[in-house]
């Protein structure tokens, strides 16, 4: 039976972990290396480095620690951040990447879905989106959630599928940081028109969230979060413990 | 030295690391020579069958890889380059493979209920049909990492695992030194790695 993935997601600036953390034995919680390696041995499904870096020179020191991630963990990594052309997705397949994640680049250019998963095969891409509701209706949000791109949002990854997108990363603005419990209504819209996996980004304050999202959303495939894990504040082996024991089925 | 075969399709920079991790030699290869001379060969690959296939067909390595196989060397096709140690392949039309392993790849949706998703994606639980080396350091249950929308089928006498996605999928197979795997071990954990260290002491 396959398994709900749980997937830790690490912002790296200039080759570093921001929002970065203490751990218990980690000597250096900014390190994108030795944090994925403590989670992947904590149970993560999956890790998943987000590029904020601005300047060129980060960049090329991103792929740089890609490259020693790669070498040290083995479970799937997805790439996202700065991902704009097809030579973005060529940078960060050849230094270990599973999976590329697209968000603002799909939305300057909605070919750009397309043509890498020609290339690199749909399992490959991963369509990132950033949804807020305006006035009732569920909209894109561009850069980073800063701006309104005016799209219908169930349309838009509708569409992104159809392209050759092979995962959906859906992260609702509306709940991101409350910390109150995934958008379960925006995730139900979406699953219902999607055959891809969906994973659910964007609320998760505790142990119990998770549990409420695989239970009401039997079609959501994974849950991702950030600074729930960073802090300390959800664990991720005990949470899988937990859900292993609400009948969600999990690798532990 | 283990040789994985670089035939263009996918990136193995991985796959590399996986095998110096667990303290292995390994080197990618399109050269005929290196493979010929490894003790090990892996046949990698991701992508469409078709691609892969032509390609392998067309570089001359593909009667690299049958030769040494039938020399009786340690061959582990991966993901697709499982599925093309296969007869036949039916994703996108008929495609012919290196007919190592009896049987043809067919399309998951023809077997898993409607309303599972398409590929198999995520970490799921391995079925032993048989005993086998590969799995010396494994048990049963434990758990691998799939992507696939192709599967083995009609391969009944070589499954050696499957896995149980609203059907019982193959997940790996073995005929004599022809091993093969459809899920990912060099993106498996340590589960994967155990995996690559029983086949590398083959």
């Amino acid at each position: 039976m396959i398994t709900k993935r749980i997937i830790p997601c690490l912002d790296v600036k200039d080759g570093r972990v921001v929002k970065g953390v203490n751990f218990k034995g980690l000597a250096d919680v900014s390190s994108p290396v030795e944090l994925g390696k403590f989670y992947s041995d904590n149970g993560a499904d999956e890790l998943v480095f987000y590029d904020i870096t601005a300047s060129a020179e980060g960049r090329a020191l991103f792929t740089d620690i890609l490259k020693e991630v790669a070498r040290t963990i083995f479970i799937p990594l997805t790439v996202g951040g700065g991902i704009n052309t097809l030579n973005d997705f060529d940078r960060v397949l050849k230094c270990g990447a599973d999976k590329v994640s697209v968000n603002s680049g799909a939305i300057r250019n909605p070919d750009l879905i397309y043509q890498a998963a020609k290339r690199y095969g749909d399992q490959c891409v991963v369509l990132s989106a950033d949804v807020k509701r305006v006035d009732g209706v569920f909209r894109v949000f561009a850069k980073g959630g800063r701006e309104n791109t005016g799209m219908e949002a169930i349309e838009w990854i509708k569409r992104g599928v159809d392209n050759g997108a092979g995962e959906i990363v859906l992260n609702s603005i509306d709940t991101d940081g409350v910390k109150n419990g995934f958008d379960l209504e925006m995730l139900s819209a979406v699953c219902d028109v999607v055959s891809v996996p969906v994973i659910a980004s964007g609320g998760a304050g505790n142990k119990q969230h998770f549990i409420e999202l695989f239970n009401t959303l039997p079609k959501v495939d994974a849950g991702l979060a950030a600074s729930i894990f960073h802090f300390g504040e959800v664990d991720i082996y005990d949470l899988k413990k937990t859900l292993k024991n609400s009948g969600v089925p999990v690798r532990l | 030295m283990v040789a994985i075969v670089d035939y263009g399709v996918g990136n193995l920079f991985s796959l590399v690391s996986s095998f110096k991790a667990i303290g292995v030699d390994a080197v990618a290869t399109g050269d005929k020579e290196v493979i010929e001379s490894a003790d090990k060969i892996i046949l990698p690959g991701v992508g469409a069958f078709g691609d892969a296939a032509e390609k392998l067909f067309s570089s001359g390595l593909a009667d690299v890889v049958i030769s040494q196989a039938k020399s009786g060397k340690p061959l582990l096709g991966i993901c697709l380059g499982m599925q093309l140690l296969f007869d036949k392949s039916f994703e996108y039309g008929a495609h012919k493979g290196l007919s190592l392993i009896k049987g043809e790849i067919r399309p998951i949706a023809e077997v898993i209920p409607k309303d599972y998703k398409i590929p198999h994606i995520g970490w799921n639980a391995l079925k032993f049909t048989k005993q086998n080396e590969l799995f010396k350091y494994l048990k049963d249950g434990d758990f691998v990492y799939f992507v696939h929308s192709f599967y083995g089928a009609n391969c009944n006498d070589s499954v050696i695992a499957t896995a149980e996605y609203g059907a019982d999928l193959t997940a790996a197979v073995a005929d004599k030194n022809v091993y093969g795997c459809q899920f990912h071990p060099e993106k498996s954990g340590e589960i994967g790695l155990k995996i690559l260290k029983a086949f590398c002491e083959l």
